[in-house]
């Protein structure tokens, strides 16, 4: 018999059936802040987003190039490795396929990187074909520092360790390089809907 | 001998609930009785784990806040507006429950040895290992010179009022508020800096061993102004706790 | 939303961490001298910051922010992360240095 703390039950609510992947619990209005490391605070002056590893040519956008690229608003629900659930997310930003628009390359996977050095990767399938997104903006407003501002990668079919805060490039690489908590025993790919949270899973 | 010792540290247990009471403004006393206790360091502190029917847990640390020679264990709990486990521990949790706890852990931020000077910090609810520290220090009849200098927002947030009243003449407490005075206050007022802590604090020179603890912002400022001050970095200790209200 | 305070809020001291790596360890790794495997700083691994918002708890260099050590428990499993550690040093004398010995 296992214990129960009597009249816990959390910070969770009920929400539709089949909107929420196994293991996983609303989070409601609040959206939890995970940091593995200082928040970077980059300065827009210096920032760009760079295409680069297995490509024909490096691509590279500076703040004000950023800005002119065409822009998509997404409504999105995120899931979070550490089980809560975040509904109706609403982003604005370029989308991958938009980056990645006229590149040649051979490779199969990209690893994004991040100021503060975290790293995520990723199939090259996963981030195309409208399933991912550099965005800039959250809930209308310029995406604040501690959610990944000045811009964070956006693949909401993954879990949210995927969308890498602080983005500032994609590496386009033939062999699968596992990222910061991919390197940790957390699963390579990370689909919520199959909870693979764990190597193995 | 070790061997059990840890064993018994890892394992939850789960403690009897004794009392829960209003302690300050937003912090609430809890005592606990383990049933499986062989003391603690002052200092220490206890991960307490929740658990809803569903089997989703919450877990997070809490200083003890008694002596040890004190039977069972008190905690002091803050409550967080936006928190999942503080709201539990001070709204729904009541005397005759069961908390899951294991512990004590920690041989960092504990009472120092010696018979040097010592110098408490405190920013909040970062009094509340002092406090056990005190309630040892009284205990042993220890001789030591100790001073705490505790700063709070309003005279309604002070933890730890009784204990700190009845200090023996070797310990001094001083205590600043923040946020605005109750009429006929004499304590200080004011956040603490390096001008607060060269008038209120044991100097330098006479090499206190410095214990700092409160919130991170609290703890840098006066580790960064005790530097500044000439303490040398080898005699200050920090215990920082952040918002631990996410999950 | 966007108040630094917040960011520094969520960052720990790793003495929070006695309690997990004791699942693990049996001295109390917290009071153990840690070298940077980066930058070859050393301190008491309780005085590294801890970032317990993620994960795992990642604890990085006091000097040069390099992730020192992560650990986390889960999937039934405990998984542990050196390869940022050049060196831990426990000294075996004194109660405090198990954190075990209770005051009598």
């Amino acid at each position: 018999m296992s214990f129960v703390s009597r009249g816990f039950t959390g910070r969770r609510r009920a929400v539709p059936a089949g909107r929420l992947p196994p293991g996983q619990y609303d989070v409601g209005d609040g959206f939890p802040v995970l940091s593995a490391g200082p928040t970077p605070y980059a300065s827009l002056d210096r920032w760009d987003f760079r295409v680069r590893g297995q490509v024909d040519e490096e691509r590279r956008w500076s703040w004000a190039e950023f800005q002119k690229l065409p822009r998509e608003s997404v409504v999105v629900d995120v899931h979070c490795v550490t089980s809560w659930s975040k509904l109706d997310t609403r982003w604005e930003g370029v989308s991958v396929d938009t980056l990645l628009a006229d590149v040649v390359t051979a490779a199969e996977f990209v690893v994004a990187f991040s100021d503060g050095g975290y790293t995520t990767n990723l199939p090259l399938a996963d981030v195309t074909d409208g399933q991912a997104w550099v965005v800039d903006n959250y809930d209308g407003r310029p995406l604040a520092p501690e959610h990944g501002g000045p811009a964070r990668l956006l693949v909401p079919h993954l879990y949210l360790w995927k969308s890498a805060k602080w983005v500032r490039g994609l590496e386009l690489t033939v062999e699968d390089e596992p990222g910061f908590w991919e390197s940790f025993g957390y699963h390579n790919y990370g689909d919520p809907w199959r909870e693979q949270r764990y190597a193995g899973d | 001998m070790a061997g059990t010792a840890i064993r018994r540290r890892l394992s939850w247990q789960r403690a009897d609930v004794l009392a829960v009471q209003r302690e300050a403004r937003r912090a609430y006393r809890l005592s606990l009785r383990p049933p499986d206790w062989s003391g603690h360091l002052p200092g220490q502190h206890v991960d307490v784990r929740l658990t809803a029917e569903d089997g989703y847990t919450a877990q997070r640390s809490y200083s003890i806040a008694s002596a040890p020679q004190q039977p069972g264990i008190e905690l002091i709990v803050e409550r967080l507006e936006d928190g999942e486990v503080s709201p539990y521990l001070t709204e729904v949790l009541r005397a005759g429950d069961l908390l899951e706890l294991r512990g004590p852990f920690g041989g960092y931020f504990v009472w120092p040895a010696g018979d040097g000077p010592v110098q408490l910090i405190a920013g909040g609810s970062g009094v509340v290992p002092f406090l056990s520290m005190l309630g040892h220090h009284r205990a042993t009849g220890g001789l030591r010179q100790v001073r705490l200098l505790y700063s709070a927002r309003t005279f309604d947030d002070l933890i730890g009022q009784a204990e700190l009243a009845r200090q023996p003449s070797t310990v001094e407490v001083t205590v600043t508020l923040t946020r605005g005075a109750p009429a006929g206050w004499t304590g200080l007022t004011g956040r603490v800096d390096a001008r607060l802590l060269a008038e209120h604090t044991i100097p330098p020179a006479q090499e206190p061993e410095v214990l700092a603890c409160g919130p991170t912002g609290f703890v840098e400022a006066v580790a960064n102004a005790l530097l500044e001050l000439g303490h040398d970095p080898i005699r200050i200790k920090t215990e920082r706790f952040g918002a631990t209200g996410g999950p | 939303m966007t108040d630094p305070d917040d960011a520094v809020a969520r960052r720990l001291d790793a003495n929070a961490a006695a309690g997990p790596l004791a699942e693990l360890f049996t001295v109390d790794l917290t009071v153990a001298m840690a070298t940077c495997a980066g930058c070859g700083n050393t301190a008491p691994l309780a005085a590294h910051p801890l970032y317990a918002h993620a994960p795992a708890l990642v604890i990085r260099c006091p000097k040069c922010a390099a992730v020192v050590l992560r650990y986390a428990s889960g999937g039934g499993r405990l998984r542990l992360d050196l390869r940022g550690a050049r060196l831990l040093t426990v000294t075996l004398d004194g109660a405090a240095a198990h954190g075990l010995s209770p005051v009598q």
